[in-house]
């Protein structure tokens, strides 16, 4: 049942390509749950945005009424906690720990390491690479002989937590694999990974979510062009490539 | 492993993140084996319960094994919710009561790892940082008892390990917690009233000593 945003008072600050926003939204429309949406220029943040997340000054920030809830897996805890049909956690506690504990790898290792892929070249970026296929061969390992084995999603037979926090940002893959010219995703091994990608990116909520692959593809190119160039200056990378390398920064809670 | 009935911590006897966990399991009351761990020479154990970092503390329940120690606070508040309810109810309260965790694990250990570790410039630059992080903490707790109100939470379980380190911490650094952050110090030492924290907790002078054991591994004068 919709929710009228207004009634609830939602109000989310994101960034178009920025997959923690995403995952917010996809949260969002799975609840059925309507809301404003504040499209941010991370190189120029709003007052808002500075006003309620004073400590991290990121994207996605939640306005619920007055109060601001911060940090893309706290948030999407919050909206499950709050509007309790549709769970997107498990009921049992280890199943949940389970849950907490993959989604805080995939901010700690497998994003940071995708965005060491998009930012370098050379030794450093094979290097990335193959870490990421470490990585990938973790989850790859988890769908094979964990507590998800079998399932269709993470979640069951419906999208949860983790479907949301791996699935939205996995499109960077294949965008990447164009943009930095290497290759991540491989059905050979990633099995069943890649059909579970594949099942992930057809459901319609995630459909309309997810930013077309050409703009991202345009996108990518910009700002890695732009990162090679500050890093043979020895430059620090700018604001607007955090959104792709993690504007989020990712928890555990 | 599996099968394996009855609740096992790996562990390391200082690490202020075990130390959480150790907190919790006490103030709910929860029986359970302690297994020191050498890290210079990680068990099979170990490495069989937590692959993916090979890191402690690993909670074994039942032969199950679970992960990170705030995500294990959340999984033993989650099974023995009868008493001492870690977590608050609401879900406002309890995001906020996530995110200074979060911020605490963020923050916290790789900024006070700098204040040994460096010297100089760069020792005062964490000092500075370390500092601004606890003065944060600090208007966070406001004149609340506890970061969770009346009741000790979350927020303080994750917090309160580190109390036992700012001895080392401002031996090395030359500053004084009291000075500077008055309010977590006082924090601190309302929490040692509690048996969960007093018994768990290091003595600050073997922490020290501990720090100075690291700092010659890692050639730090």
């Amino acid at each position: 049942m919709a929710s009228d945003g207004l009634l609830n008072g939602l109000k989310l600050y994101g960034s178009w390509a920025s997959p923690y926003t995403h995952r917010v939204q996809l949260a969002l429309k799975l609840k059925g749950l309507e809301f404003e949406y504040i499209e941010e220029d991370l190189t120029n943040k709003s007052t808002s945005l500075l006003l309620h997340n004073p400590i991290y000054k990121k994207v996605p920030v939640l306005l619920h009424g007055d109060h601001s809830i911060v940090e893309s897996v706290i948030i999407l805890q919050y909206i499950d906690e709050t509007w309790t049909d549709n769970s997107l956690l498990p009921s049992d506690p280890y199943e949940r720990a389970l849950v907490r504990f993959w989604c805080y790898f995939i901010d700690d290792k497998l994003g940071t390491t995708l965005g060491t892929v998009f930012k370098s070249a050379g030794e450093e970026q094979k290097k990335a690479v193959s870490e990421v296929h470490e990585n990938l061969k973790l989850v790859e390992g988890e769908l094979q002989e964990g507590v998800f084995k079998g399932r269709r999603f993470f979640g069951g037979e419906k999208i949860g937590l983790l479907d949301i926090v791996l699935g939205c940002g996995s499109y960077w893959l294949s965008v990447f694999e164009k943009v930095a010219d290497v290759k991540l995703i491989d059905s050979e091994m990633f099995p069943l990974f890649c059909s579970w990608l594949k099942d992930f990116e057809e459901q319609p909520e995630v459909k309309e979510i997810i930013p077309a692959i050409d703009k991202l593809l345009e996108y990518a190119h910009g700002v890695r062009q732009l990162m090679l160039s500050l890093s043979s200056t020895a430059g620090d990378p700018t604001t607007t490539t955090t959104t792709i390398t993690g504007d989020d920064q990712g928890s555990k809670d | 492993m599996a099968g394996e009935k009855g609740v096992v911590l790996l562990d390391l006897w200082v690490s202020p993140f075990g130390q959480r966990v150790r907190i919790a399991l006490a103030e709910k009351g929860v029986d359970y084996e302690y297994k020191e761990q050498d890290l210079m020479n990680k068990s099979e154990l170990l490495l069989k319960s937590n692959p993916v970092y090979k890191k402690i503390p690993v909670l074994l329940h039942d032969g199950k094994s679970i992960c990170e120690s705030l995500i294990i606070v959340q999984y033993i508040d989650e099974v023995w919710s009868n008493k001492a309810p870690l977590l608050p109810a609401e879900p406002l309260a309890r995001a906020n009561a996530r995110f200074w965790a979060d911020f605490i694990d963020k923050k916290v250990y790789e900024c006070a790892t700098r204040l040994w570790k460096l010297k100089g410039e760069e020792q005062e630059v964490a000092k500075k940082e370390f500092i601004e992080i606890f003065k944060l903490l600090e208007g966070e707790l406001g004149d609340k008892t506890f970061f969770g109100g009346e009741s000790f939470g979350f927020v303080d379980l994750a917090l309160v390990p580190f109390v036992a380190w700012f001895y080392a911490y401002e031996t090395c650094a030359k500053f004084s917690m009291e000075e500077e952050c008055p309010k977590i110090v006082a924090w601190g030492k309302r929490c040692m009233e509690r048996e969960s924290v007093s018994k768990t907790l290091s003595d600050p002078t073997k922490v020290y000593e501990f720090v100075l054991f690291l700092k010659k591994r890692f050639g730090v004068e």
